[in-house]
């Protein structure tokens, strides 16, 4: 066979591509073509023709073929970005994009040879204790893909756990996140069940949970902001209810809520979820994010968590503190079909950064954070209710980071009002008309530490010019 | 001789003082301030946080010590050879890091008006086509994120497709060969089928009476690996497609082997109904100690109606996100996948071409057939399965001779050669072969570093040997002496978060 392409030369990524090389090892283990190696190969499955893929390009094409591409779109450093809905703009300090580079960490694979892995090891089992830190659980897992496939992954294990098969969530929630979790329950044949809201202020209508739970239900589930912003008030008693009837409580959250807000570990929550990519993590238009998967010190529970845990433990001679994966028998490698879940590699690089983050931080930083944010936010929903025809946020509640607004006595669509902002450099809010049409016109807001009052302020004019130019 | 750094390194909860800061929010202007009023006003007093979180108080420069001494107690690709099988641990380019950490992706938000992303949705379109081409494909989904995420968006779509078949109720079987990747049956059993295990026959193939026994009109489908995880390829797999699809199954292809046949073979022409794949593999995305991967998933023609919304099309104009996909089975995760693991394997390829992607997979066959021979002459080492037939990316090894010896284990064996600076081979995988190391090289690896691994094996089965105990004990050279796993899993002892630790351990001396 002749020589393939790179013009004799080899590639840079394929040491042994050189033909010299290539034709020594050829010689050494007996074989005067590579097609040796693949004579077990049917001959009827060979490529008759080249496949239809590109010429190699030098490191620099590439670069500058990728970044001309790129260019093309437009960032939030580009224009204000006001889009959150699960996955949010915020700032990723230089030291956490330093720390994930290291190529240490980077490279690595699953840590199956703890002695050799104790870096990764050690800054995953901080980041599970930096978890429980914020959402005061005992434990938590080393991440998940992200918050619609953590809470999947929770509905499945609180049907495990109390061998039940209804879960109750409320009614808004974000629709791709109850996709998801449709995917996830319908196979293990749990129904979801949706709780009402109460129109004025949004929170869930507790009397509508009363009627409807049994001892059928396995959980109850609420988001803490929910998914339109604001903050659900009667987290104690949604508990109790839960527990009352042998169910268990899963909360949803925003881990940057949780520097001012309690956590959920402080009202009775047995599984907590959530995204934590707004902790030291890019957007990246949507991927990689960081599921957030926590619960209680009950073995019930801990068992049947999915996804790797990292524990501490000692050398065996007793002398040194160490880190290790552990129960490893809830895990597909070792109980196969019988394994609490699928997942084999996760999230871990981004959950070294989310805790490089909270290490940055600390206890002050992110209450900090949490304040920056509430301000910022209900300073902006301040500004645009102000708006004659604008109405923001829908509900009366508490809200942080996100909010609704509301155009309908402006008498305009938010994809009017969207297309508008974009003509004047603004990324204006995410439409929910169509996923609660109940709500009317309504667009969700997001503003986080990165809005300065410029910013806000810049969409509070841009906002009263569209709604007067009507 | 290798060693690694051993730190010290307190948990990051001892280090730090308290007041210390590590980093400097953007200011709050006072009138924004004055206009919301007092925070503890608008919080009611029963959600407030009452108790800071505790979190550990440092400077800057304590987190950067911190997690760069940790860093230096962890071996990555960078670190030498690791020849971790069915992992594919290649070398990871760094230009394909460069352009992933652009802000002009970093920095995008996925709900943005589509006429800003056209950029990105360019480069996610165009992969998938190159990945629906290398698979033999229809169409490519890259939502998945991870290889064992594609599966489960595998055997959902198998589910879906019965089901409008009105056979959902009565296909409940999926057929997995005891010799699959633990996420296969893990995976079928999360979309609610039963997973029955076909045995390998003694060429290390799917047994094909015992296939033919298996399938009935209850079968919804196979899920193969091929290559398998022997390292052999499944020459009967025409057979195979035959007896699975007259059956009225359908035919999954576990992806993770993919790197030695690329640009040669493709599922897609074997019969291969549904294929993943993994980028973090085959397309040498770094992966990251655990993540995060992405496992793009493809499918025929017929079932490309299944997949996950929203799809990306091309109007020949503009890029946009079809939403509108009445059989689809709805969503796996929110968003459109693990974009920037996925902007690498778009550079990768790029970088590679057509035929340096012939390449890599010539080349990673040749390098695993090199360890294999080599490996072959060491006393106390066997190669199950016909030792003649070629391997493609990897070559499975049983260290049972060895251990009936001298009492030294894969595991041992394993551990050792972290002392000579090599990561250890995948052990006890697959379930069919006792003692197994599975050696994977891949194409990156240089000849001088393959010869040193081999005379990193024959130096510890001499050792076994001679000298037992340095083996036994090993490893030495590392940032920790062996760890006791026990110990870490046992209920009594088991401290999952520093929070665990203090309530349970901490009073008492470990
Ligand atoms: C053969 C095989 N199948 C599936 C997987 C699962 O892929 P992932 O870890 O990306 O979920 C792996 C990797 O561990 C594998 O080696």
């Amino acid at each position: 066979m002749v020589e393939i392409g790179l013009k004799g030369k080899g590639h840079p990524y394929i040491p042994n591509s050189n033909p010299k090389i290539k034709q020594e090892m050829m010689r050494e283990i007996g074989i005067k073509s590579i097609d040796e190696l693949y004579s077990d190969i049917p001959e009827k499955y060979f490529l008759k023709k080249p496949l239809n893929l590109p010429e190699a390009l030098s490191e620099f094409e590439v670069k500058r073929h990728v970044e001309a591409l790129l260019s093309k779109n437009k960032t939030c450093e580009d224009m204000p970005v006001f889009l959150g809905a699960g996955c949010w703009p915020h700032y990723v300090p230089a030291v956490v994009k330093e720390i994930v580079q290291r190529s240490e960490f980077l490279t690595s694979y699953t840590p199956y040879q703890p002695e050799i892995s104790q870096g990764m090891l050690q800054a995953l089992f901080e980041y599970q204790s930096m978890i429980c830190e914020l959402t005061a659980m005992d434990v938590a897992n080393c991440s998940m893909y992200d918050w619609a496939s953590a809470l999947g992954e929770a509905a499945r294990m609180a049907s495990r756990v109390t061998k039940r098969n209804e879960i109750f969530i409320p009614r808004i929630i974000h629709p791709e996140r109850k996709a998801t979790l449709q995917t996830y329950t319908e196979p293990a044949d749990i129904s979801i069940k949706e709780i009402a809201y109460n129109p004025e202020t949004g929170q869930l209508d507790l009397d509508d949970l009363e009627r409807k739970i049994s001892d059928r239900t396995a959980a109850v589930y609420i988001e803490n902001p929910s998914y339109l912003g604001f903050v659900e008030e009667h987290v104690d008693e949604i508990g109790s209810i839960a527990h009352k009837h042998g169910a268990l409580f899963i909360v949803g959250v925003d881990p940057t809520s949780l520097g001012v807000f309690k956590p959920p570990g402080e009202y009775g929550a047995d599984i907590v979820v959530g995204e934590a990519q707004p902790l030291g993590n890019s957007m990246n238009f949507g991927g990689p994010l960081l599921g957030i998967f926590a619960c209680r010190d009950d073995l019930n529970l801990v068992r049947q968590m999915p996804g790797r845990i990292i524990g501490l433990t000692t050398t065996t001679d007793g002398g040194k503190h160490g880190f290790c994966m552990v129960l490893q028998t809830r895990e597909q490698h070792i109980r196969r079909e019988k394994a609490t879940s699928n997942i084999c590699s996760n999230e871990a690089l981004c959950a070294v950064a989310s805790a490089v983050y909270m290490a940055l931080l600390g206890p002050q930083g992110l209450r900090e954070l949490g304040e920056t944010i509430m301000y910022r936010s209900n300073y902006a929903m301040r500004l645009l209710s102000r708006i004659e025809g604008v109405k923001a946020p829908v509900f009366k509640s508490l809200h942080f980071k996100e909010f609704t607004v509301n155009f309908d006595s402006a008498g305009l669509s938010v994809k009017e009002v969207n297309e508008k902002l974009l003509g004047m450099g603004i990324h204006g809010g995410k439409d929910i008309s169509k996923e609660f049409p109940e709500l009317g016109q309504t667009a969700l807001y997001c503003v986080t530490e990165i809005h300065s009052k410029e910013d806000i302020g810049l969409l509070a004019k841009s906002l009263e010019k569209i709604v007067q130019k009507r | 001789m290798f060693r690694q750094a051993r730190w010290d390194e307190p948990v990051i909860f001892n280090l730090g003082k308290a007041g210390r800061v590590g980093y400097t929010l953007p200011k709050v202007e006072e009138d924004v301030k004055g206009a919301v009023g007092d925070l503890n006003m608008l919080i009611p007093e029963n959600l407030q946080r009452k108790d800071a979180p505790r979190l550990p108080e440092l400077s800057e420069p304590e987190v950067i010590r911190h997690f760069i001494r940790l860093s230096e107690m962890n071996y990555g690709v960078d670190s030498g050879l690791y020849p971790l099988g069915s992992c594919t641990m290649k070398y990871n380019p760094k230009i394909n890091e460069f352009l992933a950490g652009l802000p002009k992706l970093g920095m995008l938000h996925p709900y943005q008006n589509e006429s800003t992303v056209q950029g990105v949705l360019e480069i996610l379109y165009r992969l998938e086509r190159w990945l629906a081409e290398i698979t033999g494909t229809a169409e490519v989904c890259l939502q998945p994120s991870a290889g064992a995420h594609g599966e489960f968006l595998g055997v959902c779509i198998m589910r879906a497709y019965h089901r409008l078949k009105g056979e959902s109720e009565k296909r409940k079987d999926v057929l997995i060969p005891d010799s699959a990747h633990g996420t296969n049956p893990a995976s079928a059993a999360m979309a609610g089928f039963n997973v029955v295990v076909i045995p390998s026959d003694e060429e290390g193939c799917v047994d094909l009476e015992a296939l033919k026994a298996a399938v009935s009109d209850r079968t919804a489908g196979l899920m193969l690996t091929n290559p398998n995880t022997l390292g052999i390829f499944e020459k009967n797999i025409e057979e195979i497609a035959k007896i699975v699809h007259e059956a009225g199954g359908l035919l999954y292809y576990d992806g993770a082997n993919l790197n030695p046949i690329l640009c040669k073979v493709r599922p897609g022409d074997m019969g291969f109904d549904i294929v993943h794949i993994n980028i973090h593999k085959t397309f040498g995305t770094p992966h990251g100690g655990g993540g995060p991967g992405a496992g793009p998933v493809g499918v025929t023609e017929e079932l490309a109606k299944f997949l996950p919304v929203p799809r990306i099309v091309f109007d020949g104009e503009r890029y946009r996100l079809d939403y509108d996909r009445p059989y689809s089975i709805g969503k796996i995760r929110c968003f459109y996948g693990n974009v920037a693991v996925l902007l690498k394997a778009y550079a990768y390829i790029l970088s590679l071409g057509r035929e340096g992607l012939e390449e890599v997979a010539e080349v990673s066959v040749l390098n695993a057939n090199y360890v294999m021979r080599k490996l072959r002459e060491i006393e106390g080492l066997a190669l199950p399965y016909n030792s003649e037939k070629p391997r493609k990316h990897e070559c499975v090894f049983s260290a049972k001779p060895l251990k009936n010896k001298t009492g030294v284990s894969a595991l041992n064996i394993a551990k050792r050669l972290l002392d000579y600076g090599l990561h250890a081979p995948t052990i006890y995988f697959p379930l069919i072969v006792e003692e197994a190391l599975m050696i994977e090289p891949t194409e990156t690896a240089e000849k001088e570093e393959l010869d040193r691994f081999v005379e990193a094996m024959r130096e510890i089965c001499r050792e076994a040997r001679e000298k037992p105990e340095e083996v036994l004990m090993a490893p030495h050279n590392t940032a920790v002496r062996r760890l006791d796993e026990v110990r870490a899993s046992h209920p009594q002892t088991m401290a999952l978060s520093w929070r665990m630790y203090q309530k349970k351990l901490a009073a008492k001396k470990p």
